[in-house]
């Protein structure tokens, strides 16, 4: 194993003393192998023990250590040092305000994931003795890909549109409303769709493509929010000009 | 008992123009975007030349000399090449708008994309029978 020492300039911001955030260097020894959280943790444990991030599982599971590397939105954990020359910039995720150093608000992306409803609401209730909500291997397949997201929001932090019109309910929760309408065991899509057919829902995005470039998961929010436009779209048809199908 | 704790989150302002600067995936999303002005351009050229026939032979064949000029032939490249620009970025985008799934397994990305082409291509083949080129 092998060491370099590897340049780090971390956004700090101390809400109590400082009036804007401000670039710290760190010098830090690293080993050939290490992700930058591991270069943010010796900076934590061994040089200075103020700074403030969010992490928990180092395996890009949990979706905490989100942030921008060198102006890209990607997991800490998952960013090998070995991929960057130079000094490595490391600021919050963009996109949300910033509650200390690399931790930033986001009470936003959490209201929006539960105006969308991203749990299973069954057509009918039935008692457990009944049995399960059975599914074939092809209706899981459709929606599959779309449980794979970790919630770390690098989508949002990778979206103009969301950094320009906040209102929008963004890539991730309307990918998780996507999720539960595509399931043959859920019955909730009309009231997902209140929400996600709208202006601030669906039809702010204009197909950047950013959150799917972005995705540690490859969920491709991207491809979801085209799906529900499209099927938002066919909606819309068949109530205006096919009235006789809504009674 | 705890500190009162003091909360002052920092709000970052979003460039309003520069945005898309700031990585090549936000320019080529512009270029994809800003080249649809030239589609909407030659479609004004195609409602002019539907007036001038409604004028009457001679404005019409004017316009048909004023089509030969170097400007309209440099206008007309230059839409060509936007044209083919914005229609491949979009065709190479279908999969993910129209997944197609059969059985269990989903289709790949390219047949979706190039059943876009193949249709492209017959539509524009119908187009020149009818214009007459064959």
């Amino acid at each position: 194993m092998s060491e370099r020492l590897v340049e780090l300039e971390v956004l700090r911001y101390n809400p109590e003393t400082d009036s804007e955030p401000r670039f710290q260097r760190y010098s830090v020894p690293c080993q050939s192998e290490w992700v930058v959280l591991d270069a943010l943790n010796h900076v934590k444990d061994n040089l200075d023990p103020t700074l403030s991030y969010r992490w928990s599982c180092h395996m890009a599971v949990c979706g905490s250590c989100g942030m921008m590397i060198n102006g890209e939105p990607k997991l800490a954990c998952k960013a090998f040092l070995r991929n960057y020359e130079g000094v490595i910039r490391v600021e919050p995720l963009a996109h949300f305000p910033i509650e200390r150093d690399l931790v930033t608000v986001i009470d936003d992306f959490v209201t929006k994931l539960k105006r969308v409803k991203p749990y299973l609401i069954p057509k009918q209730d039935k008692p457990v003795s009944e049995g399960e909500y059975r599914q074939t291997p092809a209706e899981l397949k459709k929606y599959k890909q779309f449980t794979l997201c970790i919630n770390c929001m690098l989508c949002y932090a990778a979206c103009p549109e969301y950094g320009l019109i906040p209102k929008f309910i963004g890539p991730a929760a309307i990918t998780l409303a996507h999720r539960y309408n595509q399931d043959s065991r859920d019955g909730g899509r009309d009231e997902r769709q209140k929400e996600i057919a709208t202006t601030e829902g669906v039809w702010e995005c204009s197909f950047v493509g950013a959150c799917s470039e972005v995705c540690p998961e490859h969920v491709d929010p991207a491809s979801a929010l085209q799906q529900v436009k499209i099927k938002s779209t066919v909606d819309w048809y068949k109530e205006h000009l096919m009235p006789w199908l809504n009674k | 008992m705890a500190e009162q704790v003091t909360r002052k989150p920092y709000v970052r302002e979003v460039p309003r123009l520069r945005w898309f600067f700031r990585h090549p995936r936000y320019l080529r999303y512009m270029a994809r975007e800003v080249t649809c002005i030239f589609i909407g351009a030659y479609t004004l050229l195609l409602l002019v030349g539907i007036r001038r026939l409604a004028e009457g032979q001679a404005a019409y064949e004017g316009f048909l000399q004023a089509l030969k000029g170097p400007a309209s032939v440099l206008f007309h490249v230059v839409a060509l090449v936007f044209a083919l620009y914005h229609t491949a970025t979009w065709f190479n985008v279908t999969p993910k708008a129209l997944p197609v799934q059969i059985g269990e397994e989903f289709l790949p990305g390219r047949v979706v994309a190039g059943a876009h082409y193949v249709v492209w291509a017959l539509l524009s083949l119908a187009i020149l029978f009818l214009a007459g080129v064959f």
